[in-house]
Parts: C-alpha cells; sequence; structure tokens
C-alpha cells in the first residue's frame, strides 16, 4: 500500500478526527439517548429481575410456618460455609420422634450467591430474595436466622 | 435612538473611579486604591469563571458520554464544584518527606500567578481592559510560557518519578508549540499592523478577522486552537498529567489546596487562551455584523459587548472541551510530530499567505 | 537490594518505575517493574501474588458440583465461559454429555460473555489510550447483556449457570427477545465504534506498528485467543478442539498477520461480529427438552485426568481435573489465557515508550484475577 501524501494525510486525518467529534456532538445534542439510572431516587421504581439473586430468604406463610425439614442438603451444598443448621429432635401428634431445625443460621457476609443451596434444597424451603441493599456497619448484623421465632415446620413437607 | 443602556461595564469603572477621586483627592492612593479593587475583582471574577467552567466541564462530559453529570448538589449540580472545592480546602495537604519542600510549595503559585497574569491586556468589553499595554500579544505570548517554570519545579521537586517525567514531557510541549502559537499571532498582527489588544479588536468593526482574512485566517484559526490546547495541556495533548500513563503526571504528589491550585491554572489558562483567539479571529467584543443588514446590526449592537465576549470565549472553549471528551491522547514522539512536521510548516507559509494578502490589500 | 540504589536508578543509568499495583491501566494489581531509558522501554518484569487466592488449592476441599463457583472469580468478565470449563471437564470425567438444549443455552451465554467482555475491553482500550467516551458507550452495551444474564441466570457477572450435566435452570421467558433487542441495538451501534476509535488518525497511530508480536514469539510463548490469532497463529479453540456443539454453528476464525496493537484490535472487532453471527444462528433454534442431564447428588469422578480447554475472550483456558474416585478433585489446575499473555508482555513492549506500553496491555486485555488465581 502506497503512503498517502502530505496533503492526502492531513485530509484524511482531520476528517477523521471530525468523523469522531460529530459522533460526540451528535450525543451532545440528543439528551434523550442518556442511560444514567438514577439510584437510589428511582427506588420506588426500581425493580429487580425475578431471578435476581440478593440473599438467601426462607418464605413463611400466613400460619408462621416453613417448609424446612432440617435434611441439611443445603448446608452441604454450599461451598463457603455460609450455612449453618442446627437440628433438634421434635416429638410429633403420633408421638413419633423427629428432626427438625431449631436455628437456620445464614452468614451473609459469606455467601456468594451462588444459588446452589436453593437447588439442593429437597422442599424449595428457602429461596433467593431481591432485596441488596445490605450494607451495614457492624458485620454481626449480616449473620442471620431464617427461620422466624416460634415457626414450625408445614405439616406434610417431608 | 440615544436611549440605549448607558450602563456599561466601563462606565461603572469610570463611576467609581471618579467617586473615589472626589473622597480621596490624592491621585497615588487612588491609584494604589484602583488597582487593589482590580486585582480583588479579578480574583473574584476567576474564580467565579473557573466554578462555572469546572461545571460546564462536568456537564459536557456527561452530556457527551450519555450521561447526567452532577445533579446533586444545587439546580442541576451548580454547587457540587463548590462542594469539591470545601473539601479539597479541608484535605490534608501531603508534602512527601524527601521532596525539596520550597520548590514544591512554590510551584503551583507560580503555576496560577502565570495564567492570571496574562488576563491583563484581555479586552472584557467595550473599553473595558486592565491594562492596555501597546505590546499586547507578545506580552501574552511572553507571560503565558511562564506557568511551565511552575509545571517543572513541581515535576522536579515532588521526588517521583512519574512527576519527573511528566514535567520533561510538558517542558518539550511547550517549547514546540510555543512557535505555531506565535506564528499564528503574528499573522494577525500583520493584518493589524499593531500589537495593541484594543487596536485588534477595533480592526475588526467592520468584520472579524475570521471572515476578513478568508482562508489563511481560518488557517491560522485551527492552527492557534490546536496549539493552544496543547500548550495548555489539555487533552488529546495531556502528556504531562497523562492519568493511564503517569498516574497524574506533575501533580502526583499534590492534594488539598495546592492541587485545587493547579486545577484553577488550567481553567484560567483554557479562559485565557479561548479569549485570545476570541479576540484575535472573532473580533472579541464586536458585535456580529452582517453587511448592509442595518436592521439586523442594530439589534446586534443592542447586546452588551461583554456578552459578546464571553459568548465566543464559550464557544472556543466548548471546542476545546469537546476535543477532550472525543480524542485519544497523542503519545510523545507524535505530539513533536504534528508539531514540527505539520503545524509549524503549514503556518510558516500561512505567514507568507498573510503577508502577501496584508501588502496586496487582499482581504475585505 | 536497598531502597535507593538498583531500584531507583540502575548502574548504567536505567531508570526504574514501578508500575502499580496501582496504577490506573494495569486494571488491577498488577505490578510492573519498567527499566526506561528517558522514555525508552528497555525491560519488564511483572510482578504478581497481589490478588493470588488459592482457587485451585480451595477446590480440592470442594465436591465437584461445588468449586465450578469459584471459577467465576478468575476470569470475571468470562465468568460463565470459566464455569463452562469446568462443567465439562467434569462431564468428560462422567463421560456424559450435556443435553442438546442446555449445549445450545451454553453457547449462546458463552458468546453474549464474549461480546460483553469485548465491549469492556474496548472502552477500557479508550480509556487507556486517553479517550474517555469510549468507556460509557461501551458500557451502555454491556449493560443490555448484563441484563439478559441477569434475568436467566440471576446474576450480572459470577453467574454460576452451568452445573454439570446443563444449566442450572431453563432460559427466562424474555430471553429471546431481550436478546434479540440486545444483538440489533448492538449492530448498530458498532458502526459508532468505528467511527470513534478504529478510523481515527491518533487512534491509529498510537497502534499501527506498536508492540508487535511475531508469530514464533506467540508460539514460544504460548499466546493464545486474539493476541495470539493477530500474529497469525490460528487457536481458536472453538475450531481446532470443538466443545459444546460449536462444531454445528458458522462462524469464522479472524485471524491478521501483522500482530501489532492495531491488529488485534481489529481481530477482537471482527470477532465481535462473528458472535453476533453465532447468536443470530442459535437464537430462534434452541431444541427442547431437556436443560439439564440427570446425574448423581453426589458426583464422584473415576480415578484418572481429564483436561477440558475451551476459549475465553482471552485465549485459551484449561482446566485439568485429577481425581483418585473421591467425591472432590485430587488436585485442579487452571490453565489461565492471561499468564501467558502477559509473558510476551516485555518482548512486545521493549524499545517502545512508555504511552506504548499502555497500548500493549490494552490490546491483549489483561484481566488481572485471571492471570492470579
Ligand atoms: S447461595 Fe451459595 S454461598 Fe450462599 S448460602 Fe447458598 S450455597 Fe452458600
Ligand atoms: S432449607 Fe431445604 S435443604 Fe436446607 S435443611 Fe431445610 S429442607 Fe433441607
Amino acid at each position: 500500500m502506497k503512503e498517502p501524501g502530505y496533503f492526502k494525510t492531513i485530509y484524511l486525518s482531520v476528517k477523521s478526527l471530525l468523523t469522531g467529534m460529530r459522533m460526540t456532538g451528535y450525543y451532545f445534542t440528543h439528551p434523550k439517548e442518556t442511560h444514567t439510572e438514577q439510584y437510589p431516587d428511582n427506588r420506588a421504581t426500581l425493580k429487580m429481575m425475578d431471578r435476581f439473586r440478593g440473599e438467601v430468604i426462607m418464605p413463611h406463610d400466613e400460619t408462621n410456618e416453613h417448609r424446612c425439614t432440617g435434611c441439611q442438603s443445603c448446608e452441604i451444598a454450599c461451598p463457603n460455609g455460609s450455612i449453618k443448621i442446627i437440628t433438634k429432635q421434635e416429638v410429633n401428634a403420633e408421638g413419633k420422634k423427629k428432626k427438625a431445625i431449631d436455628t437456620w443460621v445464614y452468614h451473609l457476609d459469606m455467601c456468594t450467591m451462588c444459588n446452589l443451596c436453593i437447588v439442593a434444597c429437597p422442599t424449595d424451603a428457602i429461596k433467593m430474595g431481591q432485596k441488596f441493599e445490605h450494607s451495614v456497619f457492624d458485620k454481626s448484623l449480616l449473620k442471620k436466622i431464617l427461620n422466624e421465632p416460634g415457626s414450625k415446620v408445614k405439616s406434610g413437607v417431608e | 435612538m440615544k436611549t440605549v443602556l448607558t450602563i456599561s461595564l466601563s462606565s461603572i469603572a469610570g463611576h467609581i473611579h471618579q467617586w473615589l477621586e472626589k473622597a480621596i483627592g490624592n491621585p497615588t492612593i487612588v491609584y494604589l486604591i484602583d488597582m487593589v479593587l482590580v486585582a480583588v475583582c479579578l480574583l473574584v471574577f476567576l474564580v467565579l469563571l473557573c466554578f462555572f467552567l469546572g461545571w460546564m466541564e462536568r456537564k459536557v462530559a456527561a452530556f457527551m458520554q450519555i450521561r447526567l453529570g452532577p445533579n446533586r448538589v444545587g439546580p442541576k449540580g451548580s454547587m457540587q464544584i463548590v462542594a469539591d472545592t470545601v473539601k479539597l480546602l479541608f484535605k490534608e495537604g501531603l508534602t512527601p518527606a524527601a521532596s525539596d519542600k520550597f520548590l514544591f510549595h512554590l510551584a503551583p503559585m507560580i503555576v496560577v500567578i502565570a495564567s492570571m497574569m496574562v488576563c491583563a491586556p484581555l479586552a472584557f468589553a467595550k473599553d473595558f481592559q486592565i491594562f492596555d499595554i501597546s505590546i499586547g500579544v507578545l506580552y501574552v505570548s511572553a507571560v503565558s510560557s511562564l506557568g511551565i517554570i511552575g509545571i517543572l519545579m513541581a515535576g522536579w521537586s515532588s521526588y517521583n518519578k512519574y512527576s519527573l517525567l511528566g514535567a520533561m514531557r510538558s517542558g518539550a510541549q511547550i517549547v514546540s508549540y510555543e512557535l505555531s502559537i506565535g506564528l499564528s499571532l503574528i499573522s494577525v498582527v500583520i493584518m493589524v499592523g499593531s500589537l495593541k489588544m484594543s487596536d485588534i479588536v477595533m480592526s475588526q468593526s467592520d468584520g472579524w478577522w475570521i471572515w476578513k482574512g478568508h482562508i489563511p485566517m481560518i488557517i491560522s484559526f485551527i492552527i492557534f486552537v490546536v496549539a493552544s490546547t496543547a500548550e495548555i495541556n489539555r487533552a488529546p495533548f495531556d502528556l504531562t498529567e497523562a492519568e493511564q500513563e503517569l498516574t497524574g503526571g506533575f501533580h502526583t504528589e499534590y492534594s488539598g489546596m495546592k492541587f485545587a491550585m493547579f486545577l484553577l491554572s488550567e481553567y484560567i489558562n483554557l479562559f485565557v487562551v479561548s479569549a485570545i483567539a476570541a479576540t484575535l479571529f472573532l473580533g472579541g467584543w464586536m458585535p456580529l455584523h452582517i453587511g448592509h443588514l442595518q436592521s439586523f446590526n442594530h439589534i446586534m449592537d443592542y447586546i452588551p459587548s461583554s456578552i459578546w465576549f464571553m459568548g465566543k470565549t464559550m464557544f472556543i472553549i466548548f471546542i476545546i472541551m469537546w476535543f477532550r471528551w472525543t480524542f485519544p491522547r497523542l503519545r510523545v514522539d507524535q505530539l513533536l510530530n504534528l508539531e514540527w512536521k505539520y503545524l509549524l510548516p503549514i503556518s510558516m507559509v500561512n505567514i507568507l499567505l498573510v503577508t502577501l494578502m496584508a501588502i496586496m490589500g487582499w482581504h475585505f | 537490594m536497598s531502597l535507593l540504589g538498583e531500584d531507583i536508578v540502575t548502574e548504567d543509568g536505567l531508570f526504574v518505575v514501578n508500575m502499580g499495583p496501582q496504577h490506573p491501566s494495569t486494571h488491577g494489581v498488577l505490578h510492573l517493574k519498567v527499566w526506561l531509558d528517558g522514555e525508552t522501554i528497555h525491560k519488564i518484569e511483572p510482578h504478581m501474588g497481589y490478588i493470588h487466592r488459592s482457587i485451585e488449592k480451595m477446590s480440592e476441599n470442594l465436591s465437584y458440583r461445588n468449586f465450578i463457583f469459584a471459577t467465576s472469580r478468575m476470569d470475571y468478565l468470562a465468568a460463565h465461559i470459566n464455569n463452562e470449563a469446568c462443567a465439562l471437564a467434569v462431564e468428560k470425567g462422567l463421560g456424559i454429555q450435556a443435553t442438546p438444549r442446555a449445549k445450545v443455552i451454553r453457547i449462546l451465554m458463552g458468546e453474549l460473555t464474549r461480546l460483553a467482555s469485548h465491549q469492556l475491553w474496548w472502552g477500557c482500550t479508550g480509556l487507556d489510550l486517553g479517550a474517555v467516551s469510549p468507556f460509557f458507550y461501551a458500557f451502555r452495551d454491556r449493560e443490555a447483556i448484563n441484563d439478559i444474564m441477569e434475568e436467566t441466570c440471576g446474576a450480572r457477572l459470577t453467574q454460576n449457570y452451568v452445573v454439570p450435566g446443563g444449566v442450572m435452570f431453563d432460559i427466562h421467558p424474555n430471553f429471546q427477545k431481550r436478546t434479540k433487542e440486545a444483538i440489533a441495538n448492538f449492530k448498530r451501534n458498532l458502526t459508532d465504534y468505528d467511527k470513534l476509535l478504529t478510523g481515527n488518525v491518533i487512534f491509529e497511530n498510537r497502534t499501527k506498528g506498536v508492540g508487535i508480536l511475531t508469530k514464533e514469539d506467540a508460539i514460544s510463548f504460548g499466546v493464545t485467543g486474539p493476541t495470539a490469532r493477530a500474529s497469525g497463529l490460528s487457536c481458536d479453540v472453538r475450531k481446532w478442539f470443538p466443545y459444546s456443539g460449536y462444531e454445528n454453528v458458522e462462524f469464522d476464525e479472524i485471524l491478521a498477520t501483522e500482530g501489532d496493537c492495531f491488529a488485534r484490535y481489529m481481530c477482537r472487532m471482527a470477532e465481535m461480529r462473528q458472535s453476533v453471527r453465532i447468536i443470530e444462528q442459535l437464537i430462534d433454534n434452541i431444541p427442547e427438552g431437556d436443560f439439564q442431564e440427570k446425574t448423581k447428588a453426589v458426583i464422584k469422578l473415576p480415578k484418572g485426568e481429564f483436561y477440558q480447554r475451551v476459549e475465553t475472550p482471552r485465549g485459551e483456558l484449561g482446566v485439568f481435573i485429577v481425581s483418585d474416585g473421591a467425591a472432590s478433585p485430587y488436585r485442579v489446575k487452571y490453565r489461565s489465557p492471561g499468564f501467558s499473555n502477559l509473558s510476551a508482555l516485555s518482548t512486545m513492549a521493549k524499545g517502545g515508550k512508555i504511552g506504548d506500553l499502555v497500548a500493549i496491555m490494552a490490546t491483549i486485555d489483561l484481566v488481572i484475577p485471571d492471570i492470579d488465581r
């Protein structure tokens, strides 16, 4: 390829520079193209994707019952030990002893939101919540107990 | 038709002067007070201007980058820069232990003082000039290169390799670009036949030089804008601070108020070169007149001359900002190539053309 | 070495500059020790270890299902492809294949990841060379892809969407619509990319003839990916060792011969177009069926060694698993593209200016956590 001459070089250079300036100029004059999300002003309208993984939560129904049987599959599935399940023996209506959860400890500070615990749970007792504003001033606040006080496992969930 | 606003900046200045003379009487003291007043006004004006330019730069950058820019502090974020200044004021000013303390503290001041000094011969409005020195253009080109001493000092005294590299780069840069700036200034001087700023503005009462001098003047104008962008170290010629290469260049080690001074001087420089370009090529405070459209010209005359001046300056500032937010940075050798291979030869040939034009009277 | 001797100026007058670990253009915590003669580079010595997280060692204590998640943190711009590599290696050990649907989803996600990674790279290249605006244009397009990822995988960067045997869950009902939109927008914006950087005279000057890597050097340093292909070395794993059904899609391997920064830039630009082409072929042809092959709850690989390579946006990623038959690997080794590519840096940058070094680092597209696991 032949090197373009002196004046051709100048012409081509200036042209390429103007092309670039035209583009930025286009955006300058078209404020509609702005893509800024005005978080946290848009909190009210901000809707996370339905699969968004923000934290592990354990849904309870209106009678304060959850679906966790205390099988500890999630604890085994968690790659970094963010879950600790403390079980107890409970006597059910028929007088039989049964394993149940005492506390479901969740370390949000260690969790990587990998979703492996959710997939591992055989009874769908836990799922991913949409909350993502987790900043706190004290790390110990990130240690959460997911089963609510006085809650018990839904009957029929094995 | 003599009902036009008689309040102009020059008349205000005149009234203040007369009032002082009446009240005090002693001309020496009046003169001194005048000087102090001018200095204070200039300082306040420049600081306010820098606030505005800082805000403008952020907004221009943001809109070019499909963002909104600052919009939290004050209406449309206009007070953001004030907040930033307050932050810088309260920041600890670090001084590297091994630095040359005296030079390290002196450098930012030199930079700011040098850039403020250039404001003296600027014609801000009709008959409104701090000092209409008879060698205005020469003065500008001489003083404007003083700031480099401050930059070299900063780079040397910081005891930091990045700073030193940045300062050395800026030395090479200024030495070369000073030439093209000088040559493009000369092309106007040739046309006007005077170095005085007021003469230069008056010579454009029948049309700005960029129209009157057609092609050679347009070339001069472009060269002036490009070269002065390089001289004030703004992107794409910001090699002295090249963030991605030298982290911060010559001001890597500066923090707090001393850093703010560098920032201040950057914006003052930006204003000064744009003002000079506006004065020399776009007619300074002269309103826009088109041929024989009398009514149009009359309307234009109603707009105060200071607004004309600031408007033209802002236009050039905007172009320089536009450069900054569009182009990648040049490499150090390409920067010199551009000057020595392109800008300098072109402006030399251009000077010949301008001279020929001036002799033959080929301009309008 | 004393602090005030060799570390500042060497005996033969070379200036020693430590670029990094905190430096705007090393994109993370890479530490380059640069010997300078004025502005000219004599030698570069990369120092690593600032972001070592012992992912390989950690994997030895994790089950075959669990060790995949950590690879998202290696090359965080290509998390999906890293995950896929691990899953493929495990599948190889188990002797199974992902379901046809999962395979196509994997390719689609992989190419979207590649697009997103290249877009970010484009923005950063502009940024490194001093143009700030490209960064924002690139992020606008990348955001669209991240939204797709978030919608289907649940996370934007560290997706952890791949599991041995397939993918974690089926694609989101909106996936196809959103992807088509994003691709259509991106195709339009790609011309903007060209206008802003590709044709720009300053950019061309900064990159053409800068940081030349010969084909021989590329081979001897083990350079892969677009960096090697720009030197004329054909090394696209997707062509040479197809996985996940890349043999069934049509795309070209982009080769250039110059081996300079501009060639690397053009290779990546062309690769984006190829990724778009792959996505367009597959987006309407996702086969029906299961998205996951049934695997046992506890995966145990047979005794042996398994190796799987994939093409990440930066080059060839290899996953090497040694199994002793237990439920977790005996040894895991990742061959990361960034590490080998970085080793060629000194050769490329020698004789250039500091500005060139920045351009070279930008165009070999370093991701530091990938270099240093
Ligand atoms: S999301 Fe992952 S890291 Fe977090 S608790 Fe579940 S398994 Fe553990
Ligand atoms: S949450 Fe699910 S997996 Fe975990 S203990 Fe409860 S039932 Fe078992």
